[in-house]
């Protein structure tokens, strides 16, 4: 048993560590969080080129072939450096959707470009009730066009497709729709996170290509949102990683009544629990990249123990940053509540703590009876 | 990363798992029943520890030629899981096993070696430790039991307090002033004294939850050779704390493993109970509670694997034990109000024939984990720890 990084994966990390710190310093994430989309043409060719982009994808679709853990690694670099734009939701989310429901033939037309960088995408999936629940998609699909509206799209402004999941019949399907499309419209829907856009989508008689329908459908779509899951819970990791170092350096600079304010044990205590909470989403992140990884049975389960973890831990972590800060931590101009806003954008995203702990409690104490649906 | 054991790790477990189910006697309770005297108790866990030794697993950590087994790290978590899962008694000797031998062991002279280690692993001889006391708690440096040379002797007065197995021991690991006038780490000596010797006085402390787990020691003119310094004389602090990480580090390794058999306990028991007009098990509130029991003991056993596989990879035990100190206590703490949340008005029931659940085991379990964030160094005590070891922040007293 060795739960730790291999030298390789602790390499790629340190990489991405370095890149990430050199390419998005905080005044480059305030740049981009002011702009319409928060992307950077010239930084998402530069994550391309250093094969970010393909990562989990096998080389035959022009991926590195990597694992769920390796890509989890990656994206905790991305989130300790509040990396803005549409890597989450083009890789893992909307990439495993057509690496986990496509054929060959539509593999190589969506996921051949998103590895190489020239594409970018995202998964069209909350409708009004914003349940992530797939069971409650309700869009219909008719005839290979699409009628009706998404929202809470992440990055849909710089997306060249979206994988939307959508009824056809009775039945599950996911297709996809080029953003060019006629009948297709975006509007933002401006939110904490300005790092990360959301966006309603509607369809207006607009074609779609299906990848895939019913089981299939409904296989790759729990993919989808289990990787993209971890790889945020990673991201978060990454988040707290910083609030925590942010933080801590602060309580050891910042003097009242002549001490450093780190010295007084209320204070202390605050820093040891943002370290507590993020050892554990450390760990229960890990654990489910590497059981969605190696398809260990409890993997789903681990995946929703490391979202409703992090969920809570991220936000808790940010309560205690801004409060060991004080005033300076409630200003504009220090970046701890950057990271604040990804944590709560990041706490909603793919089901919040007491809808994993729900996912949880199906999987461990049978299903809620229909009445308490 | 790799979450499977290795070949030569399954081989191991399988191996302890094949003699525990042999060996593991049926229908033994892991506490007391109040007409059960405590000796009666503790003779069955003497017993129990004999069988283990005789089958070679007592003192696995411990090197081969000290009648140990020389474990790796992996196979010591292996030991302490397999125990867990067979939810085996304890062993006798649990501090003598755990503490005192490996201490022995890194600082004893052959003579000391010869003379304690054979019997802490077979259980003739039982072992507490003198550590706490009245005015040193969190503060364990401020300690003021002497140790007086007088020729060939130390002469011991002064008392302890929160002293496990007490009673029921035959020797005590001491640690003392042995320079009077000393202050703090400096001037302790770890001395090894017979509880049979004159002058100790063993009282037993009746805690909250009516039991007697714990004594206070009193020491007067009790006479104890040189000969029974470890280490050396003065570098008591040092010898106390050595093996403390180490065995830490191990020790908790099964109670994930208890932690998730009581879960799934209150799992079944969700089915049985009603509330608000239907099974518990489908009230969304319990849900939410126990998939949140639930993720806290996934995440303290999840934390547990990356510390032991930092350690096996040649890392060092360190301070970052504190943080699972703070996961077993407070989570225990929080579970244990989730059950009784769960159980309603039944779970305050202690015993009885009327509606009692599990023997009242809930209801104790409810009173005995306030005791989880004060023993083996409080809660906030665990927080300085991280703060200043881990963090670096400034040391606050």
């Amino acid at each position: 048993m060795n739960f730790g990084l291999t030298e390789e994966q602790q390499l790629l990390k340190n990489s991405a560590r370095e890149f990430f710190t050199a390419e998005c310093p905080p005044p480059e994430i305030r740049r981009l969080m002011e702009t319409e989309t928060a992307h950077d043409e010239a930084l998402w060719k530069k994550m391309a080129d250093q094969g970010w982009t393909g990562l989990p994808f096998p080389e035959e679709y022009g991926g590195m072939g990597l694992g769920l853990v390796d890509l989890a690694a990656a994206c905790e670099e991305m989130g300790q450096a509040l990396v803005p734009g549409a890597f989450l939701a083009t890789v893992p989310l909307a990439g495993t959707a057509i690496f986990a429901g496509a054929q060959d033939g539509a593999k190589k037309k969506y996921l051949a470009p998103i590895c190489s960088g020239q594409a970018r995408a995202t998964l069209a999936l909350l409708e009004k009730e914003a349940s992530w629940n797939s069971r409650d998609v309700a869009l219909p699909l008719t005839k290979g066009t699409l009628n009706g509206q998404k929202l809470f799209v992440m990055d849909a402004g710089v997306a060249s497709f979206f994988v939307c999941a959508a009824r056809q019949g009775g039945e599950l399907a996911l297709a996809v729709v080029d953003r060019r499309a006629a009948g297709v419209s975006l509007e933002a829907q401006p939110a904490l996170d300005a790092t990360r856009k959301l966006y309603a989508v509607t369809f207006h008689n607009t074609p779609a290509e299906v990848i895939a329908t019913g089981g299939a459908a409904l296989t790759a779509l729990d993919r989808a949102l289990d990787f993209a899951t971890v790889a945020l819970t990673a991201e978060m990791t990454g988040g707290m990683q910083r609030m925590l170092d942010l933080t801590v350096a602060y309580a050891k600079t910042r003097k009242q009544f002549g001490k450093p304010i780190g010295q007084f044990q209320a204070v202390q205590h605050m820093c040891a629990d943002m370290l507590i909470l993020l050892e554990g989403a450390r760990s229960s992140t890990y654990y489910a990249a590497w059981a969605l990884q190696e398809n260990a049975p409890d993997a789903r389960t681990a995946v929703s123990v490391a979202k409703a973890y992090a969920s809570e831990a991220y936000r808790e972590a940010g309560n205690r940053a801004i409060q060991v800060h004080g005033g300076m931590g409630f200003t504009w101009e220090n970046d701890v509540h950057l990271y604040y806003r990804r944590a709560k954008a990041s706490e909603i995203a793919f089901g919040d703590a007491a809808y994993h702990r729900e996912r949880m409690a199906a999987a461990l104490m049978g299903a809620a009876s229909r009445a308490a649906k | 990363m790799d979450l499977n054991l290795t070949p030569q790790e399954t081989e191991f477990r399988n191996e302890i798992r094949d003699w525990l189910s042999a060996n593991v006697p049926a229908g033994w309770k892991a506490r007391q029943d109040a007409e059960e005297s405590m000796r009666k108790r503790f003779e069955f866990l003497r017993e129990w520890q004999r069988k283990v030794f005789a089958g070679g697993w007592a003192g696995i950590s411990w090197p081969a030629e000290y009648g140990g087994r020389g474990a790796t790290l992996m196979e010591q978590v292996i030991f302490n899981e397999e125990m867990a899962r067979a939810a085996a008694p304890p062993m006798a000797n649990t501090l003598g096993l755990a503490l005192v031998g490996p201490t022995t062991i890194t600082y004893g002279t052959p003579a000391q070696k010869a003379r304690f280690l054979k019997p802490i692993l077979n259980a003739d001889e039982i072992w507490c430790q003198g550590f706490s006391e009245p005015n040193a708690g969190s503060d364990l440096a401020a300690l003021r039991t002497e140790a007086r040379r007088d020729g060939d002797h130390f002469v011991v007065n002064g008392q302890k307090v929160w002293t496990s197995y007490g009673w029921a021991a035959d020797w005590c690991a001491l640690v003392v002033r042995s320079e009077p006038g000393s202050e703090k780490h400096k001037g302790l000596s770890y001395i090894l004294v017979d509880m049979h010797a004159p002058g100790v006085d063993v009282r037993p402390l009746r805690q909250m939850t009516g039991e007697t787990e714990f004594n206070e020691v009193f020491f007067q003119d009790v006479r104890v050779p040189v000969e029974n310094v470890l280490g050396k004389v003065g570098d008591g602090w040092n010898v106390a704390i050595s093996t403390l990480m180490h065995e830490r580090a191990t020790l908790g390794a099964g109670l994930h493993i208890i932690y998730k058999r009581w879960f799934d306990r209150l799992v079944e028991l969700s089915h049985e109970l009603t509330r608000n007009g239907r099974p518990a098990a489908e009230d969304p509130v319990i849900r939410q509670r126990l998939a949140q029991a639930y993720t806290e003991i996934e995440v303290m056993r999840l934390n547990q694997m990356r510390i032991i596989s930092r350690i096996a990879n040649g890392g060092t035990p360190g301070p970052e034990g504190s943080i699972q100190k703070l996961l077993w206590s407070e989570l225990n703490q929080r579970f244990q109000q989730i059950a009784m949340e769960l159980m309603g008005a039944y779970g305050q029931l202690t015993k009885g024939p009327v509606g009692v659940i599990d023997e009242g085991q809930w209801a104790y379990q409810f009173l005995r984990t306030r005791g989880n964030t004060i023993e083996a160094g409080t809660s906030e005590v665990q927080r300085n720890i991280i703060g200043h070891f881990v963090l670096g922040l400034p040391k606050s007293y």
